[in-house]
């Protein structure tokens, strides 16, 4: 569907030659197969779009997820120059700090399976899911101010998490900068009833088995093993997120508008990182990621309380510690070389994870020999990842890679290709227990709908942006 | 005259939109105010018991089109209710008036089908045509 001209680097690695207005050119890191799947779309126009923007260094990415998405493509990576540079709140997308945590037990599939069904029962009873589900945690205004500025280190204080959690949360688990003033009223009131919420769509909460371990040492430093049950929780910053990207788009949409700056796409509207509504957005956008750290660490909690009722020891004796939490909607600053120089650049990520290598002193101090766990959510019939950081992605992708499969069918034709019931009884069959909130919601979420996880995450493996520490099978599903 | 009450969904791999018709701007946005409305649950399922008033301005009218339906789905959202029949009382480029009629959910009765977080100025169209006016507009869900 696409008239760009596209070339081969090399077998992992195409690029958009520059023109037009393009500052940098494109790149994309896929197979041919991934390369040919994007190309359907409109997904190179979007990298290329975004190569347009003022400040853009190196080259507009995108990770083999790469999807068709709205201003930025799914699967976009792109950083900008303080000085001359933008911040683009569409380049983050509307959940806002959407992630993944990983949760490990001490737990083995074969001694504990007949308690599974019981288990996935239990957490679809304890973590509201689905659209418009609230949830029963509520925070006061003072509350809230202290969550969009400490996230989960304040919400642990409150009880709901152990201290040495946000250790491994990316970031400590807050990203500081946070101005709670900037937080407007109505994305507090859309936040009011959601923490400790899962939402709907792709969201989810599964119990997993460790079913492959590629690299047993670094799976050991990350107390993985195989055989082992796990939990991954898929969730954002719910409306709360949605609602200060709507009103940043607007606002500078509108900005744009007044100052006659046309847009190749008006979802691509942005500011100047040094300008008082670059820094309003990043200072809002910070509020509301520390939301969705204090949402999957509320779930986390509830979470070691399901096993707890399930199991009936304390969640401490069944070794239910975070393994990892790692957003892949986001825009930070890091530093990163360019040019062979060492610059500070936003990085933003939208739909792709930060993949620190080993020695990178944001790699949480205990996984600093082996590097940052990065967590892939599969789709719910196939697997999950547990990858590490790699040294190629400082020098290729600003230190990212892959978030997920990325979708291939869009959710009416799944609807229309699969039915939800007969999907539940495939997935019961395959010994996946299901519980979702409707089964529309399912067949839009079903395996086909999605790219083959095993080949998204082999090409970032071999193309050195992460690599692979073990796979994980999903065993129950909690869904909206 | 007949209103045209016309809209048509939009595909899109991860997202979905609504394309509408009508023989004004007005009956445009209005119809697809009830395109949005019929991704979220079944408007034949949808009484019209209360009256919810909107007033939103933007730059131009394309953001007035984005404007007018998060409005809507901020009164759905933050009020509990799905809207069903819409209409704009005032209209300029920049500023519209109008209501929205609909109910509180019952989760008896309705079935929430999809959760729409925002709609997006991705591919956005407002368009005067020969037969009338036509938009075009993506949502991330």
């Amino acid at each position: 569907m696409s008239d760009l001209e596209l070339v081969q680097i090399n077998p992992l690695l195409w690029e958009i030659p520059r023109t037009g207005d393009m500052r940098v050119p494109g790149r994309i890191f896929a197979d041919r197969a991934l390369i040919g799947q994007a190309s359907e779309e409109h997904a190179l126009q979007q990298v290329a779009n975004v190569a347009c923007l003022p400040g853009i260094v190196m080259a507009s990415l995108a990770m083999p997820d790469i999807h068709w998405g709205y201003g930025f493509a799914i699967g976009g990576v792109a950083a900008f120059r303080l000085e001359d540079g933008v911040i683009s709140p569409g380049g983050v997308g509307y959940d806002i700090a959407c992630g993944v945590r990983l949760l490990r037990s001490n737990l083995i599939f074969e001694e504990v399976k007949e308690s599974v069904p019981g288990l996935v029962h239990e957490l679809s009873r304890m973590i509201p899911a689905g659209v418009g589900r609230r949830g029963q945690i509520r925070f006061g205004q003072k509350e809230m101010d202290a969550v969009f500025t400490r996230g989960a280190p304040w919400v642990i204080e409150q009880g709901y998490g152990w201290p040495e959690d946000v250790d491994v949360i990316e970031d400590g688990g807050f990203l500081p900068g946070g101005d709670p003033s900037l937080v407007s009223h109505r994305a507090r009131e859309r936040g009011f009833a959601q923490p400790g919420t899962l939402g709907a769509g792709n969201h989810f909460a599964e119990v997993q088995l460790v079913e492959e371990v590629f690299d047993p040492q670094v799976a050991a430093a990350y107390g993985v093993f195989k055989g082992q049950l796990c939990v991954m929780l898929h969730s954002g910053s719910r409306g709360l997120g949605h609602q200060v990207c709507t009103e940043y788009v607007k606002l500078m949409g509108a900005a744009a508008v007044r100052a006659g700056i046309s847009l190749p796409d008006r979802q691509l509207a942005c500011a100047p990182i040094d300008s008082p509504e670059g820094r309003e957005y990043y200072a809002a956008m910070a509020c509301a990621v520390n939301f969705a750290r204090m949402n999957r660490q509320v779930m986390t909690h509830l979470i070691r309380q399901s096993f707890e009722y399930i199991f009936k020891l304390p969640a401490e004796r069944l070794g239910l510690a975070t393994v990892y939490d790692v957003s892949h909607n986001v825009a930070k600053f890091e530093e990163h070389e360019v040019g062979g120089e060492t610059i500070r650049v936003c990085v933003h990520r939208k739909g792709a994870t930060r993949s620190f290598p080993a020695g990178h002193e944001d790699v949480p101090a205990h996984y600093r020999d082996v590097g940052q766990p990065v967590i892939i959510p599969g789709d719910m019939g196939t697997a999950s990842y547990l990858l590490k950081g790699a040294e190629g992605a400082m020098r290729e992708s600003f230190g990212s890679t892959c978030h997920g499969a990325g979708r291939v069918m869009g959710r009416r034709a799944a609807r229309r290709a699969i039915q939800g019931h007969e999907l539940k009884k495939r997935l019961e069959a395959q010994g996946i227990t299901v519980r979702a909130g409707s089964n529309r919601e399912l067949a839009e979420e079903a395996p086909e709908a999605y790219k083959d996880i095993d080949q998204v995450v082999s090409v970032c493996h071999r193309a050195g942006l992460s690599s692979k520490v073990a796979r994980l099978r999903p065993l129950g599903v909690v869904k909206g | 005259m007949m209103k045209m009450q016309r809209f048509e969904l939009i595909e899109h791999t991860a997202d979905i939109g609504v394309r509408s018709f009508g023989g004004t701007i007005a009956e445009a946005f209005e119809t697809a105010a009830a395109g949005m409305f019929s991704l979220l649950a079944d408007p034949g399922r949808i009484r019209e018991r209360q009256e919810f008033p909107v007033e939103v301005e933007a730059e131009d009218r394309e953001m007035l089109l984005v404007e007018w339906l998060n409005e809507l789905l901020y009164i759905y959202e933050s009020r509990g209710v799905l809207l069903k029949r819409f209409h704009i009382g005032e209209i300029s480029d920049n500023r519209l008036r109008g209501s929205a009629y609909g109910e509180p959910i019952d989760s008896v009765r309705h079935e929430i089908r999809t959760d729409i977080k925002a709609v997006t100025y991705y591919q956005l169209r407002v368009e005067q045509r020969e037969s009338g006016w036509l938009t075009e507009v993506i949502f991330d869900v």
